[in-house]
């Protein structure tokens, strides 16, 4: 392969998966900002949507009506960690409720070995995935159905807290949490709500990802990784900087990859986490003056 | 309308509130003046529901609200503007104002912006900002806001935490006038704490004084202006006695 088409390549399959750790990534800044929690959870509600959809998919449910009952699923789960492990504890310490989420991880790992396996699994690919030619190089419309699913999904993410009345009180509550409740919003129910949607986001990326690496009962624990190395990038807070930190991983392992050894690849972004935290603990873009709400 | 009685209210073990009683009839402006860390801050708290008192009551319209939370006395339309204004910097100026209907949103959706309106009238200035983030206001600008969040709420009962703080005489002013006319146009019952003394006196209809957690001088805020005491600590009297 000539190396423009292999560059290509690489540029593809970094920007899929880096699609997939965006979508777990602002999972993990949505519920830090508004409930304070690093949920690494998150990366399992990828692994529970995945495995909800194949199972769905394998009972002859359509496809569309099989994903999006994965995502209600998950989303409900979601809710129901929020108002059973991180909800009686919110006035704990953080490392207290880092082990919780932690806790509950482990949890739906091991309820996902008792329901599923421990074999890999695939969920077909949304359309068909005749591979399309460009410049050389091979694109499957299953990584244009990633990227292109993940971006709608951030941008309905941006509309829903920038735009809609309940997206705002959200917002309220994380610029200023006390002013917010003098307004009669609840902290609580944002909590909820910041959790449900964090766990949804998460679900449509195990969907969208299964098609393209299948699904294994494990496969959360890293996803969560790389997405909180992502979120850490945009200094926890931060969104956009947490969606191109994403990407960057993305393109980062696929180059790893492609032009070394697969090996590496975990260990290339843990390796860009140590670097952010040691040179740059608020993150690689955050402002001058590093309010952190 | 509101009757306080025996407070007494703790910052964990700082007793800070040491058994405030007063009563309030609708339609009165009732300021509350004293110097730093008497606990003003702490008594409107403790009404608006931030604060638990842990002894005496609370009656708010005959019921007890004592023990309510802070959401549930929103909505019997008890508001409080907290001192420092507390905007939301990153919303914009009518998103502030419309969270300040929070509590009300899912049945009043049609005339929230008659309401809005209705503040714009009362303050012209932020009708043209209203999409500005409220992080970029001015001082004075932002504590127009805060009252217009307020009153988005459609208070019966009004509470606001030294609303004249770091303002210009002449929007000091302003504000005073505004209480006033809610008072007049929708018998708004409003609770003024103050550092600005004379503004607050003036304005209100009864007053008292804390110190240290307790009500030092109460009564008509024209008898307060001429007690020798009120003078002396806080409209520059002539004697050099140090507030108590
Ligand atoms: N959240 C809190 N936690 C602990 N102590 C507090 C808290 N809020 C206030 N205090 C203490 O309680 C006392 C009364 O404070 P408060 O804010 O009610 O006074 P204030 O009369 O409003 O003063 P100022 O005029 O300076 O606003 C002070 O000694 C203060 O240090
Ligand atoms: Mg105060």
């Amino acid at each position: 392969m000539e190396l423009t088409s292999q560059f290509i390549q690489l540029i593809f399959s970094g920007l899929t998966i880096g699609s997939i750790y965006a979508l777990v990534a602002i999972g993990f800044v949505i519920t830090y900002n508004i409930t304070g929690v690093l949920n690494f959870a998150q990366g399992d509600f990828a692994m529970l949507g995945a495995m909800l959809a194949i199972t769905f998919v394998s009972m002859d449910i359509p496809m569309g009506l099989g994903i999006i009952l994965s995502i209600g699923i998950v989303v409900l789960v979601g809710g129901i960690f929020e108002r059973t492990a991180i909800y009686p504890a919110r006035n704990a310490s953080l490392p207290t409720l880092i082990i919780i989420t932690l806790g509950v991880a482990i949890a739906i790992r091991g309820l996902a070995i008792l329901i599923w396996g421990t074999q890999p699994r695939s969920l077909p690919p949304f359309t068909e995935n005749n591979p399309i030619n460009v410049l050389n190089a091979v694109l499957l419309p299953q990584s244009i159905w990633a990227v292109g699913i993940s971006v709608v999904s951030l941008i309905a993410m941006h509309y829903f807290f920038n735009k809609t009345f309940i997206g705002k009180a959200v917002t309220a509550c994380v610029v200023n949490r006390s002013a917010a409740r003098l307004m009669g919003i609840k902290p609580e129910w944002m909590s909820f709500i910041s959790i449900a949607v964090s766990a949804g986001l998460g679900a449509i990326a195990g969907i969208i990802i299964a098609p393209i690496s299948g699904a294994t009962y494990e496969m959360g624990l890293m996803i969560g990784m790389k997405a909180f190395v992502a979120a850490v990038i945009g200094g926890l807070t931060n969104a956009p900087a947490a969606i191109i930190g994403a990407f960057m991983i993305g393109i980062l392992e696929s180059f790893t990859e492609g032009l070394w050894t697969s090996g590496y690849k975990d260990a290339i972004s843990f390796a860009l986490l140590l670097l952010v935290l040691f040179f740059m603990p608020n993150g690689l873009f955050a402002k001058a003056t590093g309010k952190r709400v | 309308m509101l009757q306080v009685k025996d407070v007494h209210t703790y910052h964990g073990f700082l007793h800070v509130l040491k058994g405030i009683s007063f009563e309030l009839n609708k339609g009165e402006i009732f300021a509350i003046v004293g110097s730093n860390g008497a606990g003003k801050s702490t008594l409107l708290g403790t009404i608006a529901g931030i604060y638990q008192q842990r002894e005496g009551s609370i009656t708010y319209e005959g019921e007890d609200i004592g023990k309510q939370k802070v959401e549930a006395i929103v909505k019997k339309g008890i508001c409080l503007v907290p001192e420092r204004r507390q905007i939301f910097d990153a919303l914009s100026v009518k998103d502030n104002m419309m969270l300040g209907a929070y509590h009300r949103y899912r049945h009043s959706k049609r005339t929230l912006q008659k309401d809005i309106d209705r503040c714009y009238e009362l303050f012209p200035k932020l009708k043209t900002m209203e999409d500005r983030p409220g992080g970029l206001l001015s001082g004075g600008e932002q504590q127009m806001l805060a009252i217009a969040r307020g009153l988005m709420s459609n208070p019966k009962l009004m509470m606001l935490d030294e609303p004249s703080l770091g303002l210009a005489p002449l929007i000091v002013k302003d504000i005073m006038n505004i209480l006033d006319q809610l008072r007049e146009e929708f018998g708004t019952t409003i609770i003024l704490v103050e550092q600005n003394v004379k503004a607050a006196l003036k304005v209100a209809d009864r007053a008292c004084v804390m110190e240290r957690g307790e009500i030092a001088i109460e009564g008509e805020s024209k008898a307060l202006m001429k007690d020798p005491r009120v003078r002396d600590a806080y409209l520059g009297g002539k004697s050099q006695s140090i507030p108590v």
